[in-house]
């Protein structure tokens, strides 16, 4: 099979076993009468879309919001620690286990302590989500910048390279790879800590994200709105994961593979 | 008149406790093309980046004309290192690694620039400045590291076992290449590589060495005004060059086991 077909096969075959599967479901639902209440067929799930496209659009712009300053937040954040780390093994040595505490405590046990602690809950929400989607950023942009290839190194040393001219012409460029995968995965991270957030705190008003949605539907047992917002979470999920496949591409593509 | 490189006493025991060179003398004259040839593990690769200063001795001196290592790089005291990868930066353009040591002592580009063209032109590379690392050859990828080494235009040029990764065929079109930019522009050279027969084609002075630990067992003087050419390649000259050569690496071998029998408990 020549490139050209193999590209265009990877793209209609994921298509067709989605289509494959919504018919299933639609069919199933129908064939065996299952209430809407407990399992809604697509039909009825892009009906309620449609029927709560601006009150959902709403929450879905909310749920952007936090999860893009997050990311943002993240990314300036965790690159400027990664990199001051990097410049001493004793500074790494003493800021990574805490960096990996970070990590491994879930955020869904933190969350309503910030909240608690946070005034302002557009600012709690951010906290949280960038508290999960910061740590791929400092260790994938501290595994980069340590991973230089020894020999340019041994070859910027000889050449009497300076601390700086190592950091721009040698480090920075080094780590792109992995730094960007780091951001890649970021987002995803930060759309789940902004979701994970908003299901702690329940907010609701102006600040209402899709999570609140999604919590709402389920206490008015509005399943075909609960399917919805979940499914708009599931784009917005998609589209960050292709937008920073995208960026990655245009950076790195001419000389690299991007890191999978 | 002072050598190029001269190493008095000159040892190195790495911090595992690894004696790769016991102490050696060597003075390196202006416009020797120098083969650092021996066994495995005879310290050629340690002996060359104690030269280029990668490695600092253990014990002994190293002078660079006849001074410390912080007067290289000035005027009529550069060097230039090509290793054994071609270490190029994967996100740069040719002409972009070329220029690298260029940029790194802030010459300005319009001065870097035709310098850059022509240390890619020497290596007939000059059609794929514009290229990545990735999109050329193992052969072509070698071109523009030993380009990036010709541009500071050196007057010491170390090589270690640059071809050593090339087929048989890429690296004798290479090797006839490097004797005549070598040889044409009286570049002190010191090349370290397995090969005997590339040792015999390039050197005008082959460094035997043994190990166990690492050491100058010998050397083989060749007439640096012998043509690098095919003719010279097939000529009985060479044939009998590389017997002696041989019979001397043979040697070399038997000291190294020697001299690891010697050693162990």
């Amino acid at each position: 099979m020549n490139p050209r077909n193999a590209a265009r096969l990877g793209l209609i075959a994921p298509v067709l076993v989605g289509l494959c599967t919504l018919g299933i479901w639609q069919a199933a639902c129908r064939l065996f009468a299952i209430p809407v209440y407990l399992f809604p067929a697509p039909s009825d799930i892009v009906a309620s879309l449609y029927a709560n496209g601006p009150m959902l659009l709403h929450a879905l712009g909310s749920t952007l919001y936090v999860t893009l300053v997050s990311l943002l937040v993240s990314v300036l954040l965790g690159t400027a620690i990664a990199v001051v780390l990097v410049q001493h093994r004793l500074l790494q040595a003493s800021f990574m286990p805490y960096v990996i505490i970070l990590q491994v405590t879930p955020i869904a046990a933190v969350a309503p302590l910030i909240i608690v602690l946070v005034k302002t809950t557009s600012m709690a929400l951010v906290l949280c989500a960038t508290l999960i989607a910061i740590f791929p950023v400092i260790s994938n942009t501290l595994i980069g910048l340590g991973a230089v290839d020894p020999g340019l190194e041994a070859y910027f040393r000889m050449h009497k390279a300076t601390r700086v001219q190592m950091l721009l012409r040698l480090r920075i460029p080094s780590a792109l790879p992995m730094f960007m995968a780091g951001v890649r995965i970021a987002s995803g991270l930060a759309l789940v800590g902004a979701v994970v957030a908003e299901f702690v705190a329940g907010t609701g008003g102006n600040s209402a994200g899709l999570a609140y949605e999604i919590l709402q539907s389920g206490f008015q047992m509005d399943i075909p709105r609960m399917f919805a917002a979940l499914f708009l979470i599931t784009v917005t999920g998609l589209v960050l994961h292709g937008g920073m496949t995208t960026i990655e591409r245009l950076l790195l593509g001419r000389w690299m593979r991007p890191v999978t | 008149m002072s050598p190029v490189v001269g190493l008095w006493g000159v040892e190195k025991i790495f911090g595992s406790g690894v004696r790769a060179l016991a102490p050696v003398d060597l003075e390196i004259q202006p416009g020797e093309f120098i083969s650092l040839i021996g066994p495995s593990g005879c310290g050629k690769s340690t002996l060359l980046k104690v030269i280029a200063s990668i490695h600092p001795p253990t014990a002994g001196l190293v002078r660079w004309w006849g001074r410390d290592f912080t007067h290289v790089g000035s005027e009529g005291h550069r060097m230039a290192f090509v290793f054994q990868d071609p270490t190029l930066m994967p996100w740069a353009r040719v002409e972009d690694n070329v220029r690298l040591p260029l940029d790194l002592e802030r010459v300005p580009a319009s001065t870097a620039a035709p310098q850059v063209r022509a240390a890619l032109e020497q290596v007939g590379l000059g059609h794929v400045l514009r290229h990545y690392p990735a999109q050329l050859s193992g052969g072509m990828k070698m071109r523009a590291s030993i380009a990036r080494a010709l541009v500071t235009r050196p007057d010491l040029l170390l090589m270690d076992e640059p071809f050593g990764a090339l087929d048989e065929f890429t690296r004798d079109r290479l090797d006839g290449e490097m004797a005549r930019l070598c040889y044409e522009n009286g570049l002190t050279t010191v090349f370290v590589t397995h090969s005997l027969y590339e040792a015999v084609f390039l050197s005008s002075r082959v460094i035997v060495m043994a190990a166990n630990p690492g050491r100058i067992f010998g050397e083989y003087h060749i007439d640096p005004a012998i043509r690098r050419d095919d003719a010279f390649r097939l000529s009985d000259g060479f044939a009998h060059m590389c017997r002696d050569l041989s019979q001397m690496l043979t040697e070399a071998t038997h000291a190294t086991f020697a001299g690891a029998e010697g050693v162990s408990p």
